[in-house]
């Protein structure tokens, strides 16, 4: 009998011991492996999502719901510019270019985006099919809307009001498909296109919506857009155009590489948190492999004396002492990953029907390699204080006190 | 087949073993009889290796055990001797048939399935092959306990109180059995006992 299915022997009779101490190490390895999966996608999402534009224009408000509503589509806007106050950003020698985006529906929980033919160009997205809007009207989806709702070019939506699925229906206005564009793993993925004029004329049917988050104005009115993605033409635009709009404008301009990373400095504190109750959880886990491996060898002691008397040498019983140590440790991270991971997919799978941020299980963060590393070298080593008592433990003088 | 010279063993300075010289032949039979704590069971730790002496030697097949290095005596063990203890111990998270696999492993033998079948069969218990070694009886652990010592074709069979928690008729069945096996591989069989219903038996004796 190999030693590891005499391990797996001694494991298997003690079935309870066994799988709390495995569940207890499960618990804080999926938690890590959860907090990792997650806040690593976030961050990536969050920096790839921002890194197309420089600095956003809006109304003034919370910066961070600027950035949140015009560049993560994750928030309503803080409200209005008009787009007179847009044009003279155009105008501004630092900038580059300078995207409008109209805001104000969603399709299905999908944003839709009143903007012009530049705004695929920001994310690289290139047309899967059909093509680009041109008259009003017409909107392009990204691939996550058109595979979630099997829609092609030619097929009609209808927008409703806000970001939830149960507002308004603009069902007087439909849009006509006219393209579809191919994945680009950003945030374009998710949203409906169409032009400032298509929003403009959805809107110009209604009045302002009380307590709701500003719309583009109505025909005839003002003209207005919800904000300004501005790319710089030069780095020392950084330094001089925000404080300039800020100073001198009724506008805000936010940086959505600054606002992000104060986003993920909020998140940070919980996730830190979090991250230090499953260190502990995980600590007592090793402190309960630690105790169950004790008390098998006090247990188990004349077993020990038995196989020496048979020929066992002494590094044969640590190493079996090991070998069960080893098996609860390596259960318990692989139990731990699979529920780490299954979490994962499964918060991604119920943020994916809320139309919001995507999310896998199916991923695999560095982190997590240094986590499996790090459980098994602590664990390791709380095996190897009863390894080394098998080790040197004496059969004359157990086999004596039977 | 086994020389003990001048052998003295002692826990804290105090004397619990003392045999100027004793021999037994290759395939007799001796009896090792003594009161509780007379040293029967160190005498047997000694000759198996379990155990280092004071002084002495103690010749097993021409090597002098005690003067082995802790491996070679490991390995000296595992081929050459085949132990009973007194509390007939078995692994009893496994099989009886995994008790005896377990035996040729550690002796560093390739497992012999036959070789199993031959030793359960020859001792009544070849329906006892796949039961979970800690549920069966005291009169079956006791011959599994045979078993295991025999299955290895040892040259020395050390048996630590094998009979003194039966009754008169299992003693006599668990000496047979002993007997039977030990001449089935041409061992040597040492019997350390208090129980001086058995003494008839052997034509050998060491008094501690």
């Amino acid at each position: 009998m190999k030693l590891a299915r005499l391990a797996l022997a001694y494991l298997a009779a003690r079935p309870l011991l066994t799988a709390l101490n495995m569940t207890m190490l499960a618990l804080g390895v999926a938690t890590i492996a959860f907090l990792l999966l997650v806040t690593h996608q976030a961050e990536e999402r969050l920096a790839r999502d921002a890194k197309p534009v420089d600095l956003v224009v809006g109304a003034k408000g919370s910066p961070l719901q600027l950035i949140l509503s015009a560049v993560f589509h994750a928030d309503v806007p803080t409200g209005n510019i008009g787009v007179d106050e847009a044009e003279a950003i155009l105008a501004n020698p630092m900038v580059a270019s300078a995207t409008p985006v109209a805001l104000g529906d969603s399709f299905r929980g999908f944003r839709i985006v009143g903007t012009d033919a530049s705004f695929p160009g920001l994310y690289d997205a290139t047309l899967a099919q059909g093509r680009l809007f041109a008259a009003p009207m017409e909107a392009v989806l990204g691939a996550e809307v058109a595979r979630r709702h099997a829609l092609a070019p030619g097929a009609k939506i209808t927008g409703s009001h806000g970001l939830a699925q149960a507002g308004p229906a603009h069902d007087e206005h439909p849009y006509v498909v006219s393209g579809v564009l191919a994945p680009t793993g950003t945030v374009i993925d998710r949203l409906v296109l169409t032009s400032v004029e298509s929003v403009w004329e959805v809107h110009g049917h209604h009045g302002p919506q009380p307590g709701k988050a500003a719309l583009p104005a109505p025909a005839g009115q003002r003209l207005e857009i919800t904000a300004l993605l501005v790319r710089y033409a030069t780095p020392l635009a950084a330094a001089m155009l925000p404080r300039a709009i800020n100073a001198t404008t009724a506008m805000q301009a936010a940086s959505p590489a600054y606002e992000s990373a104060r986003l993920l400095d909020l998140l940070g504190a919980g996730v830190e948190t979090l991250r230090w109750f499953a260190v502990v959880l995980m600590a007592s886990a090793a402190l309960s492999v630690f105790v169950a491996l004790t008390s098998a060898l006090q247990e188990r002691r004349y077993d020990l004396a038995l196989l020496r008397t048979l020929g066992a040498r002494p590094a044969t019983l640590a190493a079996l002492t090991l070998a069960e140590g080893v098996t609860l440790l390596v259960g318990g991270v692989i139990l731990g990953l699979v529920a780490g991971h299954g979490a994962a997919e499964g918060l991604g799978i119920w943020l994916g029907r809320t139309g919001s941020w995507p999310l896998t299980g199916f991923a695999w963060v560095g982190g997590e390699l240094a986590l499996v590393g790090g459980v098994l070298a602590v664990g390791l080593l709380t095996c190897l204080v009863p390894a080394v008592q098998a080790y040197t433990s004496d059969p004359a003088t157990l086999l004596g006190k039977r | 087949m086994l020389e003990i010279r001048g052998l003295r063993h002692a826990y804290g300075g105090r004397t619990v073993l003392d045999v100027p010289e004793w021999a037994v032949g290759r395939g007799e039979a001796s009896l090792v009889l003594g009161s509780s704590g007379s040293g029967k069971s160190t005498l047997l730790n000694v000759i198996a290796g379990l155990a280092t002496p004071v002084s002495g030697s103690v010749r097993v097949d021409g090597e002098d055990v005690p003067s082995l290095a802790p491996a070679r005596r490991d390995a000296f063990r595992a081929r050459k001797v085949g132990l009973v203890l007194q509390t007939l111990h078995l692994i009893g998270v496994v099989s009886v048939r995994e008790n005896l696999r377990l035996a040729q492993r550690l002796a560093g033998h390739a497992v012999d399935e036959r070789r199993i079948d031959e030793v359960l069969a020859g001792l009544g218990i070849d329906r006892l092959s796949r039961a979970r070694a800690d549920e069966i009886s005291v009169g079956e652990a006791q011959r599994v306990a045979i078993a295991r010592a025999v299955v290895n074709r040892p040259a020395l069979i050390l048996a630590d109180e094998p009979t003194s928690a039966l009754d008169d008729a299992n003693c006599a069945r668990a000496l047979a059995l002993l007997f039977e096996q030990a001449a089935g591989c041409g061992a040597t069989l040492l019997v350390a006992t208090h129980d001086n219903r058995i003494r008839s038996h052997f034509a050998r004796r060491l008094d501690l």
